[in-house]
């Protein structure tokens, strides 16, 4: 024992002389971090993708990124002897004459669908909660751009073994990108370094999927963590957590054990779906010949939306010509304007949010969902949208499974894109509100506990246990924000203001995010709702059972007619 | 606000006023573990560590057993058993360390909550001072503040040095950027109609009603980039009963005894649209379910598409087989900006 | 199969025997199980009967002379294969009016089925049932196989055939559970939504390779359960159900008190 701790001891003071790395471990071993499990949500990303490295390391070895033509001789009977590109047939040789290939693609390819959910997951775990929110607005960009980089990792890599169905999946892209006016058909040959398929594209994809991306996404994943460091993480509200403080367990030895054996976790469900569940069966679909397709033609999920968005959109009409040019605005529109859209409002929400709500506070405290409405309704309505486009990027598999007309399904997905998140958005503000009413409640009359007592006079009430201090806290803890106020459109001279139209807008935008919004209890309402449940404890001895006392000092406040959190409309006081 | 009255009552009666919002009530008393007041728990829990330890080398010996014992051979039910069995063994091994940190974490080391305390983002004043007047001397002592020319002269110089990459790249990226080729196919007078993949040609008699045939021009594969070649020229070609069959004027002489033959890439982005329903005469695209009428000019009846699928004319030579009359009359394939001029 | 055994048999001994037992399982049930009808030439009884059947289960639809009513064929010249095809198969005789016919337990036997085959074979010549040489999975190519039906098939039938959607409520079935014989007749005689391929447009011996290819697939995938071979789709339904979900349940362990 004392062999190693001198060893330890000799390399640390090494190292320190060389690196004063003494003064950073000691201020960050011991850092705080608080435990909650939607906090894991990103390290399932971060951990995918060291997973991906690891997998696609072993890949790399034997991955020929090549599209010249070969005669594969192999094991199995439907490929044997079949001429193909090189790229296709090392595919086939990785997966079944490498011992133990065909598991690491198979757990490659899981993890790069799961990389995808978790930080999609992820990010909509910071959204709900409002973790966006100043200082953090900067972290949600580069988690955003992590985003959009692993949809082009995952598209990349999709497309490298050259099979049928990525193949249709490149020609879908080259198809979109002609659709672009002007430059396309020369951005087409720009990706394709020639007409399509041409024979770069493969070793493009390659370089771009091994080298590019991931180069990317490490140096962001390095800033996007050190942000955290820096900004500390945020935590969710509850007893002793404030905007001053973090609350939870050091780094070293608790998050080192939990995070680090989290890692393991999740490369251990990655081993059991790759060692279980087959995984993009390029020998299913063969080497990529630009005649067949298949039925079951779809992207890998985090695509799906993309391929929803072109089913959906109606072809009649949409194509223009203008001035002898054509306009293909049946492409254009799901396939760029679409998700161009989808991705500015996601990247642009905590801008938008914080000017409408004029908050220059650092907030470290996170939002329960139901207590920013509008924000939650906003983020299940793009959620509701993309899940319309994913059902529409399935049509032909629900036609199938449930025996219903691909037609009728797409019709109906048409009307409800425009519907359904206007329906989502409604449903769920209201739901927001209720649950705050529902939380006032509680605080205001404390538990139901299920005991009926029955006064002398006859009268029947139900006991009502009061919340402690501590449950107490988490349902007042929070400031609804107030719309912004609108200054007078003239100044006190009756001269007209000057920008006062874009004050107009914000507080019109203001008022659309915070009108809508249950007030906390106060501790004067609360004082108010237990008077009036004292005064009838004050007149229980006239019923004639002291022992009651304590019990009726919580009951509901039918007797008394206690406001009961209506929802506040209309202008509001000004804060700050 | 609605809450006023009770407000007032309130302090009315008790001669007292309330704060206006709750106070946080600061962290709760902190519970102890049962492997914090009992010995034996904390033991147990120790022993379970070890225990998922053990796990996690049971499964990497397992996956290396695996990896010796189970290559996966030539048969599907053997590859499958060599996956399955180092997808197991390494599960085990990976979740045994996971899981026994995880439960050391847990139940071992001190659960007893910490803070750490938040200082705003911003620096202070003096800092920030510090930090502009830093700038301000290194931009003075740079003179760039005084001489325009040498300012003019960095900007132009950073500005044009990108170009020495962006050029040849541009230049080349594209191959020989000749975007006309999306015009041409390999079909021309008298090419033979060939079945894809084998070559074979087809004789218009062997044809019946309610086939299909999935068709390359003949001699594809000698062409120069013959799969650039097969992109654009595989064409779809039925044949339906003349009386279903509507021709306008101008493609009268495009069909031949009922055989019609249509590009086969989508008009929409570019897929290969192949699934043709006998009964209905309809084409429909797997990729976005557009949906054509082979029986009127392949007319677009559902879905993303704009416009029907381009014609190949065909008729029959000497030898009775299907040849083409003459390339397709438009481009084939998705729509782009330059497509009508 | 032969390389296998030269290179590695002294340390696979026992798995080689486990794969060979599996492969001659598999050779068994390819034997056995399609069970194809052969075309022994139909005597005047058997046409007697078939036709006694056609007029009581048919001819209300079909017509008494099969000549077709609207809304179902005329069935002169469609041959043995096309009746044999959707009887065994149960398509027909048609019980509800639908998107297309669907396949369900059938409603004649063996014999009863070759009857009407032979009765509706004698109105006039068209296809016959395929011998059991023609559909013998273990004479055809699969390489080839897979080729041609990646090209004729597959935009339908899905990559391995596990079926897929067309237009209007219809779509291609599942080939899964069809008999190498069916799918021989299937291709034969186009029945319903499919298209025809006859011997010109693919051979007879093409046709072998196909149903050799579909043979194949009954082996499963080597990457461990198929998920049904509905592509992607059915990966992403699993990593959120399966991936997500033991992760987040795993999350939740982690971030619980422990007690």
């Amino acid at each position: 024992m004392s062999t190693v701790n001198r060893a330890a001891g000799g390399t640390a003071d090494y190292l320190d002389q060389r690196t004063g790395i003494g003064l950073a471990v000691k201020n960050f071993a011991r850092k705080i971090f608080p435990d909650h499990w939607s906090f894991l949500l990103g390290e399932i990303a971060l951990y995918s993708f060291v997973i991906l490295i690891i997998t696609g390391f072993f890949l790399t070895m034997f991955f020929v990124p090549s599209m010249g033509l070969i005669t594969y001789e192999g094991p199995l009977a439907s490929m044997d002897g079949v001429e193909m590109s090189e790229a296709f047939a090392s595919t086939l040789v990785l997966s079944f004459e490498v011992t133990g290939g065909l598991l690491m693609r198979q757990i490659h390819h899981w993890a790069a669908l799961l990389f995808m959910a978790s930080i999609v997951t992820h990010m909509m775990r910071v959204f709900f909660t409002g973790a966006f929110r100043k200082p953090r607005e900067i972290n949600w960009l580069v988690g955003f751009v992590l985003m959009i980089l692993g949809l082009a990792a995952g598209f990349t890599g999709y497309s490298l073994p050259d099979d049928v169905l990525s193949g249709n999946g490149l020609r879908i892209t080259d198809g979109v990108v002609k659709s672009i006016p002007v430059v396309g058909s020369y951005m087409s040959y720009f990706v394709f370094g020639g007409e399509f398929p041409g024979e770069h594209i493969i070793p493009r994809l390659f370089t771009l999927h091994i080298l590019v991306i991931p180069g990317l996404i490490l140096a962001l994943v390095g800033l996007h963590l050190f942000l955290v460091v820096l900004h500390k993480h945020t935590h969710f509200p509850g007893p002793g957590r404030t905007e001053r403080n973090v609350v939870g367990f050091p780094l070293f030895p608790v998050y080192v054990a939990k995070a680090g054996g989290f890692f393991f976790v999740v490369f251990s469900v990655l081993a059991l779906m790759g060692g279980t569940m087959t995984i993009n069966p390029v020998w299913n679909y063969g080497p990529y010949d630009p005649s067949p397709v298949s039925a079951g033609a779809q992207p890998d999920w985090y695509m799906l939306f993309l391929e929803g968005a072109l089913r959906l959109m109606p072809g009649a009409g949409t194509e223009w010509v203008v001035a002898g040019y054509t306009l293909s605005l049946n492409v254009l529109v799901p396939a760029v304007i679409v998700p161009g859209l989808l991705f500015t409002v996601l990247a642009l929400y905590p801008f938008v949010e914080a000017w409408a709500s004029g908050d220059k506070r650092e907030h470290h405290v996170l939002d329960r969902p139901r207590n920013a409405p509008t924000r939650t309704a906003s983020g299940v309505a793009i959620l509701t949208a993309f899940g319309v486009l994913l059902a529409a990027g399935t049509n032909d598999l629900i036609a199938t499974h449930f025996g219903v007309s691909i037609n009728d399904i797409t019709r109906v997905l048409r009307v409800l894109l425009f519907v359904a998140p206007v329906v989502a958005f409604i449903t769920t503000k209201r739901l927001c509100l209720g649950l705050q009413r529902k939380d006032r409640e509680l605080v205001l009359h404390g538990h139901e506990t299920g005991r009926i007592v029955r006064f002398a006079d006859g009268e029947y009430i139900e006991v009502h246990r009061p919340l402690d201090e501590y449950e107490r806290w988490l349902r007042v803890h929070h400031q609804p924000v107030r719309p912004l106020e609108l200054l007078p459109a003239e100044d006190e001279r009756g001269v007209r203001r000057k920008g006062y139209r874009r004050d107009a807008f914000r507080a019109r935008v203001s008022r659309f995010f915070f009108e809508d919004r249950v007030e906390p209890v106060t501790p004067t309402e609360l004082a108010a709702a237990q008077s009036h449940g004292a005064h009838d404890a004050l007149s229980a001895p006239e019923h004639g059972d002291s022992t009651l006392v304590e019990a009726v000092a919580n009951i509901k406040p039918e007797h008394g007619g206690m406001p009961t959190g209506e929802v506040t409309r209309g202008p509001a006081t000004p804060r700050h | 606000m609605s809450t006023d009255n009770s407000a007032q009552d309130l302090t009315v009666r008790d001669g007292a006023s309330l704060p206006d919002r709750f106070e946080n009530p600061g962290l709760p008393p902190h519970q102890q573990r049962m492997a914090d007041v009992d010995p034996a728990a904390s033991k147990r829990a120790e022993r379970q560590v070890v225990a998922l330890f053990a796990i996690s080398v049971i499964g990497t010996i397992g996956f290396l057993v695996a990896y010796f014992a189970l290559r996966p051979g030539e048969s599907v039910e053997s590859m499958r058993l060599s996956n399955v069995a180092l997808g197991l063994s390494l599960f085990l091994a990976m979740f045994g360390i996971g899981a026994a940190a995880v439960h050391w974490a847990k139940t071992i080391m001190s659960d007893h909550e910490q803070q750490e305390a938040r200082h705003p983002q911003r620096s202070d004043a003096e800092v920030r001072a510090g930090a502009v007047e830093t700038l301000r001397i290194g931009a003075q002592e740079s003179g760039v503040g005084r001489r325009g020319v040498l300012k003019g002269a960095v900007v132009s110089a950073v500005a044009l040095v990108p170009l020495t990459f962006a050029v040849p790249l541009i230049g080349q990226v594209g191959g020989d950027w000749n975007v006309s080729k999306f015009r041409h196919t390999l079909w021309e007078r008298g090419r033979r109609l060939v079945r894809d993949p084998s070559g074979e040609p087809i004789k218009a008699s062997e044809v019946t009603i309610g086939s299909v045939y999935h068709v390359i021009p003949d001699g594809l594969r000698e062409a120069d980039h013959w799969i650039e070649e097969k992109a654009k020229a595989v064409v779809l070609m039925v044949r339906l009963d003349p009386r279903d069959l509507k021709e306008s004027e101008e493609r009268a002489g495009w069909s031949y005894d009922g055989i019609v033959a249509y590009s086969k890439i989508c008009t929409h982005v570019g897929c290969p649209v192949a699934l043709y329903e006998q009964q209905t005469h309809h084409l429909l695209c797997p990729c976005h379910q557009s949906t054509f009428d082979m029986a009127d000019g392949a007319r677009v009846v559902f879905g993303p598409a704009s416009r029907p699928l381009p014609q190949l004319p065909i008729t029959v030579d000497d030898e009775g087989y299907l040849v083409a009359q003459s390339d397709f009359t438009e481009p084939i394939g998705p729509s782009y900006w330059e497509r009508l001029k | 199969m032969k390389a296998i055994a030269a290179r590695r048999h002294h340390r696979l001994a026992p798995l080689l025997l486990l794969a060979l037992a599996l492969a001659l399982t598999g050779a068994l049930y390819a034997v056995l199980a399609p069970s194809a009808s052969g075309t022994t030439t139909a005597s005047d009884e058997d046409v007697e009967a078939g036709k006694a059947l056609f007029q009581a289960n048919c001819a209300t639809c079909h017509g008494t002379d099969a000549e077709g009513r609207e809304g179902a064929p005329s069935l002169i010249g469609v041959g043995a294969a096309s009746v044999d095809f959707q009887v065994s198969t149960g398509r027909m005789p048609m019980q509800v009016n639908g998107p297309q016919a669907a396949a369900k337990p059938p409603q004649f036997d063996r014999e009863q089925t070759d009857q009407l085959a032979a009765y509706v074979a004698s109105l006039g010549s068209g296809p016959a049932i395929p011998t059991a040489d023609q559909v013998d999975p273990a004479q055809g190519d699969a390489a080839n196989g897979m080729a041609l039906f990646r090209t004729n098939c597959a935009m339908c039938h899905g990559a391995i055939g596990a079926g897929g959607a067309l237009s209007e409520g219809k779509y291609a079935p599942n080939l899964a559970d069809s008999t190498p014989t069916e799918i021989y007749e299937a291709m034969l005689t186009g029945p319903q939504s499919m298209p025809v391929f006859n011997d010109a447009n693919i051979s007879p011996e093409e046709k072998r390779d196909i149903i050799a290819f579909l043979d194949e697939q009954r082996a499963g995938s080597p990457g461990g359960t198929s998920l049904g071979s509905i592509g992607p789709v059915g990966e992403a339904v699993w990593v959120w159900v399966v991936g997500m979900g033991l992760l987040i349940a795993s999350a939740v362990w982690i971030g619980a008190k422990s007690s």
